[in-house]
């Protein structure tokens, strides 16, 4: 059983400095270097970290791409994790990860992990917002960082006292 | 009955897909057993089921266990029919 007091919400992992809507790049590889360097900005994981990631798909392959559109990279604790972390892209344009089914992808997750299971209520409650439609479509359609990065964090969308602002 | 969830290293989607099917099993009524394994480390070991990603499909050619490949992972409908269909076909 996972215990819940070991949970790291998602708000804590899911940083305003690790999300980026509309993000344009060429490749996999440019996809996972950007949310890499967001993570590694925001000192969250070691530069190799990063180089970890790409490994773990050209290894392993590309079941990563768990849905169809979208990517969820990531390596082990011990490739160079220095706190529990999720980084976040949209992109402008899709693009191939090499996948039998879910390509080409415009949604790219990375996350990193200190444990086995302290990160994973957080990835539960992502994986629940990929998995509702109206979700996904306000996450495409996110034109600003916080946009998207509410689009997970809260159910509704909606940032909280929105209607106070 | 055992139930093995299947990934690269135990960390992401296999924990995603025991919790899903975890909450299935609930809410059907079943009693069964849920592990994540990883590919380093599965070798060897047993279930009834595995459930893994389509595109793990080429490490479980010489499994003995039921293998159920998901296409998308985050949908609970997808999870749910499959994993019920080979729970049912195994109780005959």
């Amino acid at each position: 059983m996972i215990d819940q007091s070991d949970c790291i919400p998602l708000e804590d992992m899911l940083k305003p400095e690790t999300v980026r809507a509309n993000i344009t790049v060429d490749s996999w590889q440019q996809a996972a270097d950007t949310v890499g360097r967001l993570l590694v900005d925001a000192g969250m994981v070691e530069e190799r970290y990063v180089e970890g990631m790409k490994r773990v798909l050209e290894e392993m392959g590309p079941y990563i791409v768990v849905a169809p559109g979208v990517a969820l990279l990531h390596a082990r604790p011990e490739d160079g994790v220095l706190r529990p972390c999720i980084g976040l892209l949209t992109l402008t344009e899709a693009v191939e990860f090499g996948h039998s089914k879910n390509d080409p992808v415009d949604i790219v997750l990375a996350f990193g992990a200190t444990d086995k299971n302290s990160h994973i209520c957080s990835l539960k409650q992502v994986a629940e917002r990929l998995g509702d439609p109206e979700a996904v479509k306000r996450i495409r359609s996110a034109k600003s960082d916080e946009v998207l990065r509410q689009a997970f964090i809260n159910a509704d969308g909606e940032p909280p006292n929105s209607e106070e602002a | 009955m055992r139930i093995a969830t299947l990934c690269g290293m135990g960390f992401g989607t296999s924990m995603m897909l025991k919790l899903f099917i975890e909450e299935i099993l609930r809410n059907e009524g079943i009693k069964a057993e849920v592990v994540p394994w990883d590919l380093g480390s599965f070798k060897g070991q047993d279930a009834d089921i595995v459930v893994a990603p389509t595109d793990m499909e080429r490490h479980l050619k010489s499994s003995s266990s039921k293998v159920v490949l998901i296409r998308n992972l985050v949908d609970k409908e997808e999870v749910r029919t499959s994993v019920l269909e080979a729970i049912h076909s195994l109780q005959g």
